[in-house]
């Protein structure tokens, strides 16, 4: 399997009053053509970890890491002008919330337009084209009436279809989405994971899908990561993920309801400070 | 002990050409100290039966009754006591610049009570906090422990029935185990009824006895547990949901 990212040793730091604080700690992992999760708590470095592959981290936190490389480029070394092409174009990423992505004040028509002649340069007639046939991709129907839409107009499922098409309209390497369908439905869910599941099977795309929700990461991805603490502790295959032996993984599985079996108590969590200690599992293959 | 009783409901928002109707002929019966769950997707109308409850919603019909009590336009003063709400932002529905205490001595304060002190150092202790957070201020909170302060200030003024909306889908897992366990505990101590809102069918299976389905503002099916835990609902839509949520299946 070829791998599109390569990272070893990334850490991100942000200073603070108090000192340094890493959110992300040495983690390493790579991707291939593959759906790969990353699954964690509030605050335990997952999204810092995506955002850092694009380098959105702002001044003044840091991104550093012993290889960050993309189809073998460094990403660290490369300028702000070569980021640009990778951002939306290899490398694309979606949000958890439609409100926060999308420009409020532009047509939706305009917005994936824009971002498909700024990558391709095609013409206008083509860009059209190209949007139209992406947001029918994503199971939009009256795809034209969309286009001319606001994005105010749209519900939250069709946003976060919206910004998917966006996303996807490039035909970027590696897609990023960041708890993609937490605010979402579980029917709307289901029809927004098909359609990036269907998408990484016909274009080979690499999938990075960064979610709290266990259950879900475990029936979806192809491979886990569990992070805890700006760390990776605990890798392994997605249909496994239930017979993980790491505590943290087990203190997090337990403490799910669940349907089938009543429990007279849920199992909290009890944190052992060790787990923040110990070095980070490697997830590379 | 308190009974909770809904007859035909209908609940709408505007009127003639732009009204809305959020709850369509809603009926059903929560017996006291009994735990109901409302379900279904966003927009179904289940927190619009609670909003108009409580009496956030002028604009309702039908009947509701509170321990055989029916509730008019206004509700009588001892409503206010008995019935309380958590609702599911605890980000949101805590004043970011009044601290714990001021927090809980208001709702105090307002419900006439004298020994203030003393109850506020009892309430953080039946929701598990110490008494070393009675100053602190939201911010210096986790979720996990803002949500415990809404449920103390919810339980303040000793109410008999407590309406969650959402209560830990803000929260994250480990932490949502926390809270479930604790409003668990809190039911049998202190006997109070539920009536639950959320769209996670595991958590209402986990704290209900009986749950309603809801879709487009109408009830389309009211079950007991056991008939959701054995995957045996009587609707398709039930089944449906409870299909989504046990996790992803690739479409044949």
């Amino acid at each position: 399997m070829s791998k599109l990212l390569d990272i070893e040793n990334l850490t991100v730091t942000f200073p603070t009053r108090s000192g340094e604080f890493d959110a992300v700690r040495g983690v390493s992992f790579t991707l291939g053509q593959e759906r790969l999760g990353i699954v964690g708590e509030s605050g335990s470095g997952k999204s810092m970890t995506g955002r850092a592959i694009l380098r959105l981290i702002r001044p003044p936190g840091r991104i550093s890491a012993d290889r960050l490389e993309l189809n073998g480029r460094d990403i660290l070394a490369m300028s702000e002008k070569e980021m640009q092409s990778v951002r939306g174009q290899k490398i694309s990423m979606v949000m958890q919330d439609p409100k926060f992505s999308l420009n409020p004040v532009m047509r939706i028509g305009e917005q994936i337009i824009e971002i498909y002649r700024f990558h391709t340069k095609a013409s206008k007639k083509a860009a059209y084209d190209k949007a139209i046939e992406m947001l029918e991709a994503v199971s939009i129907r009256d795809p034209e009436r969309v286009m001319r839409a606001y994005p105010h107009e749209m519900s939250g499922g069709m946003g976060q279809r919206i910004m998917i098409a966006m996303m996807l309209v490039t035909e970027p390497e590696i897609l990023i989405a960041d708890e993609p369908t937490s605010a979402l439905d579980v029917s709307v869910q289901t029809s927004v994971l098909t359609i990036i599941d269907k998408l990484v099977k016909e274009r080979g795309m690499g999938l990075i899908f960064i979610s709290h929700d266990l259950n879900l990461v475990a029936s979806f991805c192809d491979r886990v990561l569990i992070m805890y603490a700006g760390r990776i502790v605990e890798t392994c295959k997605a249909d496994k993920l239930h017979e993980a032996t790491h505590p943290y993984t087990r203190g997090l599985l337990n403490s799910l309801p669940r349907i089938d079996t009543p429990q007279d108590r849920l199992q909290a969590l009890v944190r052992d400070p060790t787990w923040a200690q110990a070095a980070s599992v490697s997830g590379r293959q | 002990m308190s009974e909770l009783v809904f007859d035909k409901l209908n609940v709408w928002f505007g009127d003639d050409w732009d009204r809305v109707d959020a709850v369509k002929e809603a009926s059903f019966t929560v017996p006291s100290g009994a735990s109901f769950g409302l379900v279904g997707e966003s927009g179904s109308g289940k927190s619009t039966i609670l909003r108009a409850l409580v009496g956030l919603v002028p604009t309702w019909s039908g009947v509701m009754k509170v321990d055989g009590e029916t509730l008019g336009k206004k509700r009588p003063r001892a409503f206010f006591r008995d019935v309380q709400m958590v609702f599911q932002d605890p980000y949101a529905s805590l004043h970011p610049r009044h601290s714990v205490d001021q927090v809980l001595s208001e709702t105090l304060k307002l419900h006439g009570f004298k020994d203030v002190d003393d109850r506020i150092g009892k309430l953080l202790a039946d929701v598990g906090l110490g008494p070393e957070f009675r100053f602190r201020y939201p911010h210096q909170l986790s979720g996990g422990q803002r949500q415990r302060v809404a449920v103390a200030r919810a339980l303040a003024p000793e109410p008999s029935v407590l309406l969650l909306d959402e209560p830990t889908s803000a929260l994250d897992v480990s932490v949502q185990a926390e809270v479930l366990n604790l409003l668990a505990d809190l039911r049998e101590n202190q006997h109070l009824t539920y009536l639950m809102v959320s769209h996670n069918l595991a958590v209402v299976a986990h704290m209900c006895e009986r749950v309603a389905v809801m879709q487009n503002g109408e009830i389309v099916e009211v079950m007991g547990v056991e008939e959701m835990r054995s995957m045996s609902p009587a609707h398709d839509y039930t089944k449906h949901l409870l299909e989504a949520s046990m996790g992803y299946k690739p479409a044949e």
